[in-house]
């Protein structure tokens, strides 16, 4: 398992000599090379550029105004609060787990990771489900909840806490192959030198794998401000208070505000820019050592 | 370098974490008189005047003061639900009576008999189910009978979830009971033809609104004649047309003060003022304004009313028996709308 | 791997600390936020009685939206698997102008929220939009058809399959390639028999994360999709519906379906995975 942090390189070295003797003729070649431009320039590119011209489409005031309105500065308020306070916690969590999983041999353990990777397959619906279920008025401990006056769904913890489920692989998914691959000899060493717990974990594995958890807290963090139909269901929409920048595109989109609605929405597929841009710079200058965790 | 600035980085995300979690606990914990209108979907326009014009009126007479209030907008059923769910909602204000005795029931927050509480069946106004069609009403539809014809596209958005559908279908039947006189075979045929005829079914009246104006599906739109209006407005009167049927039904979408909230967050007296604001002449011409049809027609400014086009309106007590057993007949698991929608594949 | 030897000890001695807290930490988050909702979702869909299950998981909506929730992301995962693969092949293979930007690029599904690539892809496809007028006069309707489901969730599915496959074939050495082509295998022989099956794992690893992605889609497909029941209501819109129409115990049994089927989608990856790890080194 050590060796995939040795050969997994950004850019494989035997490429340019190779292409003489193995490679496709010109003609495939710019065939297949069209072919994949063509498919992501109908599916990715396309999508993309329409949100930025229709949000342009009634001019500068207009996206401006739309973006600066009340409600849509506490919709990026909440969402900006809800994932500040969804990412935190995932990290703590995935480093926890990346920490028993990778540095320990037990029984079981791959059934853990399954659990930890079912997020990823449950339909967000459900994720929101779930809670309406547990700490809805009709749930199972709504009655419990009513009388000691909590609120969690319609309000920011139901927000938090469906946001959490949905992005609680994305860190320790990222951290367990990376930490698996570099082994535990550095840290047995510190150990046996006579250095704490804490302090391997602060000075040796925590530096060591910090490109992938930052890697992972990026996945995550774009996930959260973009997740829709899990919050779609525990928010109540209630404008200005429990409206994320998702929902609050969609409620615009039903307004007859198509501008204002992909103002908003561009604002979002910027966040998505940017993270692909830190992505690229950190797979670029750290691919080495994040290789290894490249796998979803 | 890198161990003590990625420790001050973990750490100061989780101060912050903590923070943000507290703040957040606290903001929800000290809201001021802020009440929260949990509406159905085409009233946003109407609310947020309303709001307004409320705001302005109480806290001219009063010392406590209204700061905000919320709007949640979405299908009357699903509001209804979040509502039975928990949302904290001051007042309700549905498309249809069904839903709030729903909620009477469900979460025994008002009590059952809610619609004496207020005049008129406690709707404050009226409306009514009219045809959009696109400009120069290509496809001649006149009337309910042109809407089973092949190949006609109608535009309805999904009974299950939106109060706007359900007063659709039962307009239509309405209609089709009086065409037959009441054979209901053929009503039933006639309302089958007619869902088949339904390419779409958003979950709510302004999804179906866009579906129609904007995405250019389908030929005919059942649509509130506030909807219908308001699109003119918002795109333009050289695009469609509004088509008024022979025949139509009375809906009162009715309003509600919500006990069991406004008694725990103690708005009561804020949320029973806005309600019975709606009654007013001031709240009455902001309603004609809107397109809906104001009960106390002195009210409201007369170039508002003459809009309102005059047809024959039936009302559910009439030709269903009330909400409770329209409710059951037709939309309730296994209902005539389970057995007639059957789309082709 | 260390040698699994017969022992009753349930974890390998280790002198590295922490292994309590650690998993502490993670069954607790995990139990909270994870498991015990679900087994209260599991708790919900038997409290409906065999009778009823049976009635909501037979009757014909459900079958319906199920059947189109697993064909459209069986048909879009394997769209994906195809052009997954090309483009994967082409980012490795191949140098051309802006092949860094595009690799970057084939991220952007992970990164742009759901609700923004919906509406994106309905302004995109619908009659008045830019793909979808060049269409109406082929009378293609894309938006509001299953169609337009399959365009969402090709769109959500498309980063995996690229993603899976790619590190796999920059680690292949050409050696045994080269040493086909000299032993005269033409080169569609030598890419079918000797470049390929190495791949199958990943691939088929991508196909069915893909797959498991697109089951569950919800945001990107219902600006899309129509919503028109047993046509283009897919199965998470259909639990929603259920839940807005007080169907708690009904959404439950549909959420429970669905659940069931994904996490058999991955543990099969992950026993994919493993196999391929014994056969092929590392994934």
């Amino acid at each position: 398992m050590s060796e995939a942090a040795l050969h997994l390189p950004a850019v494989p070295p035997s490429r340019a000599g190779a292409q003489r003797v193995r490679g496709e003729s010109l003609v495939v070649r710019c065939l297949l090379i069209a072919v994949s431009l063509a498919f992501l320039a109908l599916f990715l590119l396309l999508p993309l550029v329409s949100v930025f011209v229709e949000a342009g489409a009634r001019g500068f005031a207009a996206y401006q105004a739309a973006i600066t309105e009340p409600d849509a500065v506490a919709a990026i308020q909440l969402t900006l609060l809800v994932a500040s306070i969804a990412v935190p916690f995932n990290i703590v969590v995935g480093i926890a787990a990346a920490w028993a999983i990778a540095k320990f041999e037990f029984r079981g353990k791959n059934f853990l990771v399954s659990l930890i990777d079912l997020p990823f397959s449950v339909s967000p619906v459900i994720s929101g489900l779930v809670f309406v279920l547990l700490f809805g008025a009709q749930g199972y401990f709504g009655a419990w909840l009513k009388a000691n006056d909590v609120q969690i769904i319609f309000a920011l913890p139901g927000l938090v806490l469906a946001t959490v489920f949905v992005t609680f692989p994305f860190v320790a998914r990222e951290l367990i192959p990376h930490m698996q691959a570099l082994g535990s000899a550095d840290e047995e060493a510190a150990l046996t030198l006579g250095a704490s717990g804490w302090r391997v974990f602060f000075a040796i594995t925590l530096p060591n794998v910090k490109w992938s958890l930052f890697y992972g807290v990026l996945l995550c963090n774009a996930r959260a401000m973009g997740e829709f139909g899990a919050v779609a269901v525990v928010s109540g929409k209630i404008r200005g208070l429990t409206n994320t920048m998702p929902l609050h595109v969609e409620i615009l989109y039903n307004e007859y505000m198509g501008a204002a609605a992909f103002a908003v929405a561009s604002l979002l597929a910027g966040l998505a820019l940017v993270t692909l841009a830190l992505k690229s710079l950190l797979e670029w200058r750290y691919g080495d050592a994040i290789a290894a965790s490249r796998r979803h | 370098m890198t161990r003590s600035r990625l420790t001050r980085l973990v750490r100061a995300g989780l101060v912050l974490g903590a923070f943000s979690l507290c703040f957040g606990v606290v903001a929800g914990a000290k809201a001021q008189t802020e009440l929260l209108n949990v509406s159905y979907d085409p009233t946003r326009e109407l609310y947020r005047e309303i709001n307004a014009a409320f705001i302005a009126d109480w806290n001219a007479k009063n010392a406590k003061k209204i700061s905000t209030i919320r709007q949640s907008h979405g299908g009357s059923g699903s509001q209804a639900r979040a509502v039975i769910d928990g949302l904290n909602a001051d007042v309700v204000t549905l498309a249809l009576a069904g839903d709030i005795d729903a909620v009477a029931q469900r979460s025994k927050k008002l009590p059952e008999n809610w619609q004496t509480r207020l005049p008129n069946n406690a709707s404050p106004y009226t409306s009514t189910i009219v045809f959009l069609v696109r400009k120069g009403n290509p496809k001649g539809v006149k009337d309910w009978a042109d809407l089973v014809k092949p190949g006609l596209q109608v535009i309805t958005p999904n009974p299950k979830t939106s109060g706007g559908a359900r007063w659709n279908y039962l307009a239509a039947w309405a209609y089709a009971e009086k065409a037959f006189d009441k054979d209901e075979a053929k009503v039933r045929d006639y309302i089958g033809k007619l869902l088949a005829n339904v390419p779409v079914l958003d979950t709510a009246a302004r999804g179906a609104t866009t579906t129609f104006t904007q995405r250019g599906i389908g030929d005919v739109f059942l649509a509130w004649e506030n909807e219908a209006f308001l699109a003119l407005k918002e795109f333009g009167a050289d695009k469609f047309d509004i088509v008024v049927p022979s025949l139509s039904i009375l809906a009162e979408p009715p309003v509600a003060v919500v006990d069991g909230n406004v008694d725990a967050k103690g708005t009561r007296a804020e949320a029973q003022a806005y309600l019975d604001f709606l009654y007013t002449p001031k709240g009455q011409a902001i309603i004609a304004k809107h397109y809906y049809r104001p009960r106390n027609r002195e009210a409201a400014a007369p170039g508002d009313l003459e809009r309102f086009p005059r047809l024959e309106l039936v009302t559910i007590d009439a030709v269903f028996g009330g909400w409770a057993k329209a409710q059951a007949a037709h939309f309730g698991d296994g209902g005539t709308f389970d057995q007639l929608y059957k789309p082709a594949r | 791997m260390a040698a699994v030897l017969p022992t009753l000890r349930w974890r390998e001695p280790s002198i590295l600390p922490g292994f309590g807290i650690a998993l502490g930490i993670t069954l607790t988050a995990l139990s909270l936020v994870v498991l015990i909702p679900l087994a209260a979702l599991f708790l919900k869909a038997a409290s409906a009685g065999p009778a009823d299950i049976w009635a909501v998981a037979t009757s014909p909506r459900t079958l319906a939206a199920l059947r189109l929730s697993f064909t459209g992301a069986l048909f879009a995962a394997s769209v994906n698997a195809v052009f997954g693969l090309i483009l994967a092949w082409v980012l490795v293979r191949y140098e051309f102008p802006g092949r860094r930007l595009v690799d970057a690029a084939v991220d952007l599904p992970f990164a742009l929220p759901t609700a923004v690539a919906g509406i994106a892809l309905a302004a995109i496809y619908a009659p008045n939009g830019w793909i979808g007028a060049l269409l109406a006069p082929l009378d293609i309707k894309v938006a509001y058809t299953p169609l337009g489901v399959m365009v969402a969730l090709i769109f959500i599915g498309l980063p995996f399959v690229v993603r899976t496959v790619q590190p796999v074939l920059e680690e292949m050495q050409g050696d045994v390639e080269e040493a086909a082509a000299l032993l005269g295998a033409s080169r569609w022989r030598t890419v079918f028999r000797v470049i390929l099956p190495p791949l199958y794992p990943a691939l088929l690893t991508g196909f069915v994360l893909a797959f498991a992605r697109a089951v569950g889609e919800y945001g990107s497909v219902i600006f899309i999709a129509g919503n028109v029941p047993m046509v283009s209501e897919i199965a998470p819109l259909l639990i929603v519906i259920r839940l807005e129409q007080f169907d708690y115990a009904g959404a439950a049994v549909v959420a429970t379906i669905m659940l069931l089927l994904s996490f058999a989608l991955i543990l099969a990856v992950n026993l994919i995975q493993a196999a391929a790890r014994r056969r092929f080194g590392d994934v």
